[in-house]
């Protein structure tokens, strides 16, 4: 008996817990949200007011008038569809070749793509900027796209090669006793395999090109090329007393990353869990 | 015989180095080449409008001795990244241990721990910019509501760190939870009963059976926890430009000003080597240590 009274407080306890830690974890986001909805009036009240009393749609109109955020839009998507793209193709492939074949030097460029991880992407910045200013492709979106299609990030090389070890090698064997030639044999078996690790990477590299802050800063200089992380940046910088439209704004930056998050949440969380457990 | 087996085995080679042609690529023109690059700008004088000349080491020199925000940034970059690093790793820890628990809605309590990670660093840059407002910020306003006094958050010296710490805690963890939340749901379940039928309580569980179950995961979230918060840039770059008086200019943040600022190239250029070794003798360290620390199933020991 009082071992399940113990248990029972034991469980009230947790459930207070992670009650009050997601409240407190959800509480910017729910700020965020309400601050976008409101008049300035209303947000400048104190005590605070919880949610208004006429929600202002007008924060979001003024938003897009200030700054062309369906430009930026466009232009985000132009950066991120091959990114997504290369990252699926050339990581799959690359890691198919590191994780299924013996050659020389292999085990050399498996530490040296792990190394990539551990190397902070600021350090190789200039030679990388100075490259394609030598080349004219500073302010396109070239710089931006172009590395992704050599092996599509090393996280994500990794973290496919991590899958395919998983995969038992009979049926590599099994087809090429078939016959069947290494391209076919990942085109045809191994893709589907790996098909939930290779949404997660496409999830994760949707989410990266989206987020990405550092290289559009670097590249992008001119207002027509800005992604919307870049615009969002402008924006803060002139609108920083009109909370309600900066909230508006960055709401419209935040709700698409969160939709694919919420939609392909089961993936996100078996390619998370893969890299951390089997790594 | 033999013949047709080298083949076959020259065969499986080339194809895989076919294969793995992309990534090759990639690390030799996107890493390799450019850690050479910048290693020989670094030893020039370059800033874009004169033609540069070898000066040797003299940027490095310039950087341990005369340089004005390098040691500054040194001590603010380590502090953030130890700070950080500790409370991401104890938070992410605390949460995966809670949503461990036999309760309901599982699901939906991960995700909203997890939606923080998802919201872009610069869109969390403005949000937290409005928490942190001095005058009508949620944060300053809730302290009031409970009788404590204001504090000035990123206006401050001593809390500008702390504050974006705050903020990383937030917006960074949701990862280490979910890799934390496997590796606890795969500690196994005869291992934790039998600790409970020598009479003991979940603290007992919870240091001899699953501390050292999960090492190798807490190794790994801690890895990348010091990785990560070594880049931080945006943060600081967007809320506070490195203030107040430097207090929040982070290496990365320096770097950027140098070479894109400053347009001082060969400056910029032996701050990435700087960091580079930095990072390489961390790295080294940390995994020269693991073996101590770090119990792996099946290991003797």
């Amino acid at each position: 008996m009082r071992l399940t009274a113990t248990r029972a407080m034991g469980k009230g306890v947790v459930y207070l817990l992670l009650t009050a830690g997601a409240a407190l974890c959800f509480l910017p986001v729910f700020w965020l949200v309400r601050s976008s909805v409101m008049t300035l009036g209303d947000i400048f009240k104190y005590p605070p007011i919880l949610w208004p009393a006429a929600i202002r749609w007008e924060n979001f109109s003024e938003a897009m008038k200030a700054s062309p955020f369906l430009l930026y839009f466009r232009n985000t998507l132009i950066v991120l569809t091959p990114n997504v793209v290369g990252s699926l193709l050339t990581a799959s492939m690359s890691a198919y070749g590191l994780a299924r074949f013996r050659f020389p030097l292999r085990n050399f460029w498996f530490a040296l793509v792990l190394g990539a991880i551990i190397l902070p992407p600021a350090v190789v910045l200039i030679p990388q900027f100075l490259m394609w200013s030598k080349l004219h492709f500073v302010n396109t979106f070239l710089p931006l796209i172009v590395p992704v299609w050599f092996g599509g990030g090393a996280f994500n090389v990794f973290l496919l090669r991590q899958f395919f070890l998983t995969i038992p090698k009979d049926y590599d064997d099994a087809a090429r006793m078939d016959g069947a030639s290494y391209w076919r044999i990942y085109w045809q078996i191994m893709v589907p395999f790996i098909k939930p690790a290779l949404i997660a990477v496409g999830l994760f590299q949707f989410l990266f090109a989206w987020n990405d802050f550092f290289n559009p800063l670097i590249y992008l200089s001119s207002k027509e090329t800005y992604t919307l992380a870049i615009g969002l940046r402008f924006f803060i910088g002139s609108y920083s007393t009109f909370w309600n439209n900066l909230m508006a704004a960055s709401l419209i930056v935040i709700v698409p990353p969160v939709i694919v998050f919420l939609i392909g949440q089961r993936y996100f969380v078996e390619g998370v869990t893969l890299t951390g457990i089997k790594g | 015989m033999r013949t047709r087996k080298f083949h076959a085995e020259a065969r499986e080679a080339t194809s895989g180095f076919l294969f793995a042609l992309p990534v090759i690529l990639g690390l030799l023109v996107w890493v390799i080449a450019p850690m050479i690059g910048v290693l020989l700008i670094s030893l020039t004088d370059w800033n874009v409008l004169k033609t540069p000349n070898w000066v040797g080491i003299s940027n490095y020199v310039k950087l341990f001795t005369t340089d004005l925000y390098f040691w500054n940034t040194l001590k603010v970059t380590f502090y953030y990244v130890v700070l950080n690093t500790a409370c991401a790793t104890l938070y992410s820890l605390i949460v995966a241990m809670l949503l461990n628990q036999k309760i309901r809605g599982r699901g939906i309590y991960r995700s909203i721990f997890y939606l923080p990670t998802i919201v872009p660093i610069v869109a969390s840059s403005a949000l937290w910019l409005w928490l942190f407002n001095p005058d009508f910020g949620l944060f300053n306003v809730m302290l009031r509501g409970i009788g404590l006094h204001k504090s000035l958050w990123l206006s401050s010296q001593t809390t500008v760190v702390p504050s974006i710490v705050l903020m990383s805690v937030w917006g960074g963890a949701g990862n280490a939870i979910v890799i934390f939340l496997a590796a606890l749901q795969g500690v196994p379940r005869e291992l934790l009963e039998a600790v409970e039928i020598d009479g003991g309580n979940w603290w007992h569980r919870f240091r001899a059976i699953m501390l050292p179950m999960i090492s190798p995961v807490t190794f790994f979230n801690v890895v990348t926890g010091l990785i990560n918060s070594f880049a931080i840039f945006t943060q600081s770059y967007v809320m506070t430009n490195g203030g107040p008086n430097n207090s929040s200019l982070f290496y990365v943040l320096l770097l950027y000003r140098e070479g894109f600022q400053r347009n001082n190239l060969g400056g910029a250029a032996a701050l990435s080597w700087v960091l580079i070794v930095i990072v390489s003798i961390l790295s080294l360290l940390i995994f020269r240590t693991s073996r101590r620390w770090i119990y792996y199933e099946g290991e003797q020991r």
